[in-house]
Parts: structure tokens; C-alpha cells; sequence
């Protein structure tokens, strides 16, 4: 017992430059009338300082790896450790942006950036400052004084990412936060994301359904396929930033991740299909 | 991950469409001449409206004792002011008044956000609430009069058994309708509980608990003008009662007309404003 308990404890060490390890995690829906496997034993790991993306269709147990990430779910089994440490609930090292602007109506712009520092116990002059800087960063100075309702989509996402920001969290962990927008704004904001992340070598776990999207932010790629949540492919995108959504280099490694999906979801049906005869 | 200051001076300047004026907020002026003209059109209706009671009266089509006049009416409120008899019925009422509805406001939200955060509470008090909800306050006067005899606790309670139901309701339904979204954006922030619900729950509430208010205040007056009627002593109910004992109908108009005005009044001054500043914080949400 002893020696597992270390055993545990070893990765720290092993795993090197990780800032978060998964280790055989899995996830378990228990209703009434079934038991759906959510995550299956997923392994992966994210450097410090990079920019990983998971990419599947929807319902794969993408969203739900995400969360046990951010400690806002739990893991039934493996171990999920940041900075070495396992992760036990939610905190603002590793903050999470939600796919719906989840900013309160009752504040403007700058005092919703501000609200995390001040849950943090900064000082009202820090917390200028911050929320100063990066309101700047992800151009709202403008828009500083408006409600969350006087701002369209994008704007709310920006304004979302500005208060993650300021807290200067770890890790950022992104949960299809364009996948509500319209294609220019998201082609914008992938932009956008890309240049921010550059200046403040930001790590983030980012989960998408656009194939596209992930090849774009992402330094790495994970092909998660669904029922069960398996992470299976992991694809390297070593191509300089930044990359524009129409370069050829974009458009081919896109199609390479597509087909790596599409195959992965085919293999896992065939799989299913012949269990189910 | 703390970001170089310098390298931001090269942040281009927002590329956001201007459809808003220069502080983001929308530009929004008073049309004083849609004013002016909605005033004119409700002047009008009301001249008109009081011109017809006066016509009616004159062809004394009913006899003066059941429908008088609003001239009548208008003498009873000048003798009524000038003794002071109005002033004191009004000032009696509106003291009962505040002390049953801020007794009310405070153990109907404390009742109410208990039966929203806990399911035990709701499915044992809250069911409670519910079934009190449907019984009209004034039921309640009876056995007031035995508790407490006949004097002002007795009213007092009336009036606070007739809007603490509608502010537990709204309250519970206000922690109740939270969106899951606020709370986990604030776990990530780090929020321990005490900032969970100073931050996030308590302000997301406001617009139920405004909501609350308005109902809860509504109920407290009817439940008070129905308590008068019935009590011996004092407040605007009584002077209604008066009118009927002296067969002087337009006292009893004209109390009635002095209690639209006070509920109008406040309506306008206090609840409207609360509204509108919900409305405009809140947003659509509560739109």
C-alpha cells in the first residue's frame, strides 16, 4: 500500500516539464437505465507553456474531461495531477473559459475582470491595473463600462478571456468557447487567441469540435473519439504562428486530423458492432 | 504566465463596431415631446372621465345618497384635511403598514432562501408556504384578535401574514433560478462559499427578490385596508367604515380615492424605479 502511495507520487519527477498529467482517467454516467462510459482510461499531458487541443464530436467526453481538469467534476478512477499535485477542486490556476459568456449581467466589463481578482484578495489598485491591462489585451478598452447584455457574442468572449486572464492562472482550460459565434468572429478570435497566447505564453488545454480550429491554436492535437471517451491519436503542428485559417500548410494538417477522426469514430463503431453481434 | 507591459503599447485600437456611444454605453436621451403629449392624452381622459360622474349626478339618474358627486366628494377631502382626521388615518396605516411588511420582508427572505438552497426545508416549510400562500390574511384576523387582543399587534400581524408568503415564494424561487453557469464560473475563480454567495447567488437574486417585494407589498396593503374595515381603531379602513355607519357615501369615495393615490404614488416613487434598475442591470434576463 505504501509502495503505491509513492508509486503515486513518482510522476512528479517522471513526467518532467508536464504541468498537468492524466493518467488512465475515467468517467462513469450512471442513470437508472445505463451506465455510459464517459472518458476511458485517457492518458495525456500538457507542457508548460503549450498549447494543446482536443478535438472530437460532440457528446465524445471532451467537456467532461475538461471539467474534472478544473476539479468542477471528478474522476471515478486514474490520477490527475497538476503542477504534481492531484487535483481536488476548482481553482484559479487552472481557470476555465465556458463556451457561454459566463459573466454576471449585474456587473460591466471591467468589474467582471475584476471580480476574479478580487475573489483572488488583490488590492483595489492591483486590480486596476490588471484589469486594465488586459481589457486592453483583448481590445475592449472601449467597452469597459458595458454591460454583458449591451455586447454581442464575441465581445462577451473577449471580456470572458480578459477576466480569466487577469487572474494569471497556470493553465487556461477552454471549452468550445467560439463554438457559439459566427464564422467571421471566430476567425477573429482564433486570431486573436493566437497572438495573446504567443505574448503570455499561456498554457491551455482547448477542446473543439472544428478540426480546423485545433490545428490553428494548437502546438498539439488529441483525436477523441466518443462512446467510449478515448483520447487515441495525437497529432504535432509544428507550424509557425501566426497561421492563417486559409494557408495550405493549415488546410492539409487539417485534413490529415479529419481523417484520423473519421477513421478513429469508424474503428470505434466496428468495434461496438461486433460486440453488439 | 504574467505578460510583458511593454509589448501592449502595440495593441491596435479596438476594432469594434461603433454602433454605441464612446463610453460603449447606448446614447439614450428624454423625449420630452412624447412626454408632453402622453400627458395631455391621460389629462384629457381624466377631465373627461370625472366631467361624465358629474353629468350623471346632475340627471340624477341614482339618488345623491348612492352615487354623489365629485364635487361632494372633493368638500368631505378638503373638511377631512383641514380637521386632520385624514392625516391621522393615513399616518396610522402607513405605520402598520411599514412594520408588518419589513417584518415580513425579513423572515419571508430568510424562509425562502432556505427553501431554495435546501431540498429538506422546501419539501417540509416550503410545501407550507404554499398551501398559507392560498389563504386570504384576513382569515387570519380571528384568530389574531384571540392571540394578541384587540390591538395594533393583532393588525400588525395581518398585515405580515398577508406578504410574507409572496416574498418567500419569490425568494425561493430567486435562489432557485440562478443559472448553474454563475456557479461554476465563480468555483473556478477560486470562490470559497462566503464569496459564492456574496458575489454570485445574492446579486443573481435581485430580480426575483425585487419581484418579491412588489408582490409582497401589494398583498401587505390589501390585507391592511381589509383589517380596518373590521378593526375598531383607527387607519383609512375605519374612516371607510365610518363613511358607511354616516350613510355618507362621498367619504367613503373619497378615502377610497386617497388609497389609489398612495398605492399609485408608491408604486411610481419606489417599485417602478427598483424595476427599471433591475431592468437596466440585469438586463433581458429579467426583461
Amino acid at each position: 500500500m505504501t509502495e503505491r502511495a509513492r508509486d503515486d507520487e513518482r510522476p512528479v519527477s517522471q513526467t518532467g516539464g508536464d504541468l498537468l498529467a492524466l493518467r488512465d482517467v475515467s468517467r462513469h454516467f450512471r442513470t437508472r437505465r445505463n451506465d455510459t462510459l464517459a472518458l476511458d482510461k485517457v492518458t495525456l499531458s500538457v507542457r508548460e507553456g503549450e498549447f494543446l487541443c482536443i478535438v472530437g464530436p460532440s457528446g465524445c467526453g471532451k467537456s467532461t474531461l475538461l471539467n474534472i481538469v478544473a476539479g468542477l467534476d471528478h474522476a471515478d478512477e486514474g490520477v490527475v495531477l497538476f503542477d504534481g499535485r492531484p487535483v481536488k477542486k476548482p481553482g484559479r490556476a487552472r481557470i476555465v473559459v465556458f463556451q457561454e459568456p459566463a459573466l454576471y449581467p449585474w456587473l460591466n466589463v471591467r468589474a467582471n475582470v475584476e471580480l476574479g481578482l478580487k475573489i483572488a484578495g488583490r488590492g483595489g489598485k492591483e486590480r486596476r491595473q490588471l484589469a486594465d491591462r488586459y481589457i486592453a489585451l483583448v481590445n475592449l478598452r472601449r467597452f469597459e463600462k458595458a454591460f454583458i447584455h449591451e455586447l454581442s457574442g464575441g465581445m462577451r468572449q473577449r471580456a470572458q478571456l480578459a477576466r480569466a486572464l487577469a487572474v494569471e492562472p497556470r493553465m487556461l482550460l477552454m471549452d468550445e468557447p467560439f463554438a457559439a459565434l459566427d464564422a467571421q468572429t471566430r476567425d477573429v478570435l482564433q486570431q486573436e487567441l493566437q497572438e495573446i497566447c504567443v505574448r503570455t505564453k499561456a498554457t491551455v488545454l482547448f477542446v473543439t469540435h472544428n478540426v480546423r480550429e485545433a490545428v490553428i491554436l494548437g502546438d498539439r492535437v488529441w483525436v477523441m473519439t466518443p462512446a467510449p471517451g478515448r483520447v487515441k491519436t495525437e497529432i504535432d503542428i509544428p507550424l509557425p504562428r501566426p497561421r492563417s485559417p486559409d494557408s495550405h500548410a493549415v488546410v492539409d494538417l487539417a485534413a490529415r486530423v479529419r481523417a484520423e477522426l473519421q477513421h478513429d469514430i469508424y474503428a470505434a463503431q466496428a468495434a461496438e458492432d461486433s460486440y453488439a453481434i | 504566465m504574467a505578460i510583458d507591459p511593454g509589448s501592449l503599447d502595440a495593441v491596435p485600437p479596438a476594432a469594434a463596431p461603433r454602433r454605441t456611444g464612446d463610453t460603449g454605453r447606448p446614447v439614450r436621451s428624454f423625449d420630452w415631446q412624447g412626454f408632453a403629449l402622453k400627458a395631455i392624452r391621460v389629462a384629457l381622459f381624466y377631465i373627461a372621465l370625472i366631467a361624465l360622474w358629474q353629468l350623471v349626478c346632475e340627471l340624477e339618474l341614482w339618488a345623491r345618497l348612492l352615487l354623489p358627486s365629485p364635487e361632494q366628494v372633493w368638500k368631505q377631502l378638503r373638511f377631512y384635511t383641514d380637521n386632520g382626521l385624514l392625516q391621522d388615518a393615513v399616518q396610522t396605516s402607513m405605520t402598520r403598514l411599514f412594520i408588518g411588511y419589513s417584518i415580513s420582508l425579513v423572515i419571508g427572505l430568510t424562509i425562502g432562501m432556505a427553501c431554495g438552497a435546501n431540498k429538506y426545508v422546501d419539501e417540509t416549510i416550503g410545501s407550507l408556504v404554499l398551501g398559507f400562500q392560498s389563504l386570504p390574511s384576513i382569515t387570519w384576523f380571528p384568530l389574531a384578535l384571540l392571540w394578541f387582543g384587540l390591538n395594533e399587534t393583532a393588525i400588525i400581524f395581518v398585515v405580515l401574514m398577508g406578504s410574507i408568503f409572496a416574498v418567500a415564494i419569490s425568494a425561493r424561487a430567486g435562489v432557485q433560478s440562478i443559472p448553474p453557469l454563475y456557479r461554476r464560473a465563480a468555483l473556478t475563480m477560486g470562490a470559497n462559499r462566503f464569496q459564492m454567495v456574496r458575489y454570485t447567488l445574492i446579486p443573481a437574486m435581485v430580480p426575483s427578490m425585487a419581484q418579491g417585494l412588489k408582490l409582497g407589498w401589494s398583498f401587505a396593503w390589501r390585507s391592511l385596508m381589509a383589517a380596518e374595515l373590521i378593526f375598531v381603531d383607527g387607519g383609512l379602513g375605519q374612516m371607510l367604515d365610518l363613511g358607511r355607519n354616516l350613510n355618507r357615501m362621498s367619504l367613503v369615495i373619497a378615502v377610497m380615492l386617497v388609497i389609489v393615490v398612495i398605492g399609485v404614488t408608491i408604486d411610481r416613487l419606489l417599485f417602478s424605479r427598483i424595476e427599471a434598475w433591475v431592468q437596466e442591470r440585469w438586463g433581458l434576463q429579467s426583461a
